[in-house]
């Protein structure tokens, strides 16, 4: 078990773990989305109040968790980089940033087009909406903070300070609309009370479920091959890269 | 200690400062973050008079009166309060009676407040039309519960009060 991890750990190693993963990622995430699409647009009956505009739910929670869950990742990611410096870890911090901005960003506009039909605003400063805006400019100083330093190690511990600092902000989004008053309904299906007795009929559930699923699948493999991309720009001159080269190149 | 343990150590400081920070910061700006306050609160005279503010609270049943144009006039009520409102605007398409709603605007001299736009607060249940037909009432659709007192703490008879909702 030791061994099979320290193995993992190691660039090499890791890459060629990427390398058989990914494609099964991607070929269960695709099936996945397709699925929960076609349920949510065209199996999920509309909802009794907001008819057909609830149906943005099926983009809009499963950005918003994986908002949250990239944060909390990165920020795991950063805790190894930075107490085991490890060379892995601090790739997973810098190729998980951009992912997690983009989900943020599609959190938030999804958010915007769904709050403007129901609520009567695109935009409030709520205290949902705007932790949600404070963790997508943490995303975006991740992202500027990597690209400020000239030696990609030292960024990388950067970007893991800040990934550390920020992580704060993960519960105070999640509980924000238990702890202050907000425009923002509360959890539908991620919270205890929830769990006991979900807040959606089951005919909208699946699709929801499945395309949780599918777009944190996606999620994985996406970063998985940022990573690689992440070990090849860093080890670029390493021995194994070049038997890499030599082994493909062989196979042509 | 080793560099390992005593960069770990940095870590876990740095996290639990910063977290214990903001519960610190979060604790003591609490009701100013709060985005709107409710007709408990209106009544409660803690906030000062005339003060343009947000009020969330749901419409009361039967409270709904339509006036000359765009005006309407209804009651809107949290667990324990009522206060009346008068808005001549346009209103969000989720506006009815039993639902949840924020109204900007100040308490007027007649003690009507009068709102200058209005927002929907929709819950987090969904479900088809014909499960929220099968509900009893239409009260039993949307709960008084996410409309929580600033200033109040609420009193136990309204947790009791916040029962399920949805099927």
């Amino acid at each position: 078990m030791w061994t099979w991890l320290h193995r993992l750990a190691s660039p090499p190693g890791f890459y060629r773990f990427a390398q058989a993963l990914a494609p099964w990622l991607y070929g269960v995430a695709v099936p996945l989305l397709a699925l929960g699409a076609y349920g949510g647009l065209f199996v999920a009956p509309p909802d009794y109040q907001q008819g057909d505009a609830f149906r943005i739910i099926y983009v809009h929670v499963p950005a918003a968790a994986l908002s949250l869950g990239i944060y909390t990742l990165m920020a795991a990611a950063g805790a190894i980089a930075l107490i085991w410096r490890l060379k892995l870890a601090e790739c997973a911090v810098v190729a998980a940033a951009p992912l997690g901005a983009s989900f943020t960003a599609l959190a938030l506009a999804t958010g915007m087009l769904w709050g403007k039909p129901t609520w009567g605003a695109y935009w409030v400063w709520d205290a949902r909406l705007t932790s949600e805006l404070v963790l997508l400019f943490l995303y975006l100083g991740v992202i500027g903070l990597n690209q400020a330093y000239a030696e990609a190690r030292a960024g990388a511990r950067a970007c893991s300070w800040l990934a550390l600092v920020g992580v704060v902000n993960v519960p105070i989004v999640h509980y924000s609309v238990v702890w202050w008053n907000s425009l923002h309904q509360g959890s539908t299906i991620l919270s205890l009370d929830a769990l006991r007795h979900p807040h959606i009929s089951s005919d909208m559930l699946w699709p929801l479920l499945l395309t949780l699923a599918g777009f944190f699948l996606f999620f994985a493999a996406v970063w998985l091959r940022r990573v690689q991309n992440e070990l090849l720009a860093r080890e670029g001159n390493a021995r194994w890269v070049t038997e890499l080269h030599e082994h493909s190149a062989g196979t042509h | 200690m080793s560099r390992r343990q005593r960069r770990m150590l940095t870590v876990a400081v740095l996290v639990i400062g910063v977290a214990a920070a903001a519960a610190l910061g979060f604790t003591a700006f609490r009701k100013n973050m709060m985005y709107f306050y409710t007709p408990s609160d209106l009544l409660s005279g803690d906030l000062p008079a005339g003060a343009t503010l947000q009020l969330g609270g749901l419409v009361e049943q039967g409270s709904l009166q339509r006036g000359a144009g765009l005006e309407i006039r209804f009651v809107m009520a949290d667990c324990t309060h009522q206060v009346p409102v008068v808005y001549d605007g346009v209103l969000p398409d989720l506006f009815r009676e039993g639902q949840g709603v924020i109204a900007t605007g100040h308490m007027g001299p007649d003690h009507v407040f009068v709102a200058t736009r209005i927002l929907a607060k929709h819950d987090e249940n969904y479900m088809p039309p014909q499960v929220a037909k099968s509900l009893k009432t239409a009260d039993g659709r949307h709960s008084c519960a996410p409309f929580k007192s600033v200033y109040q703490p609420a009193p136990d008879s309204v947790t009791a009060r916040i029962e399920r909702t949805s099927p």
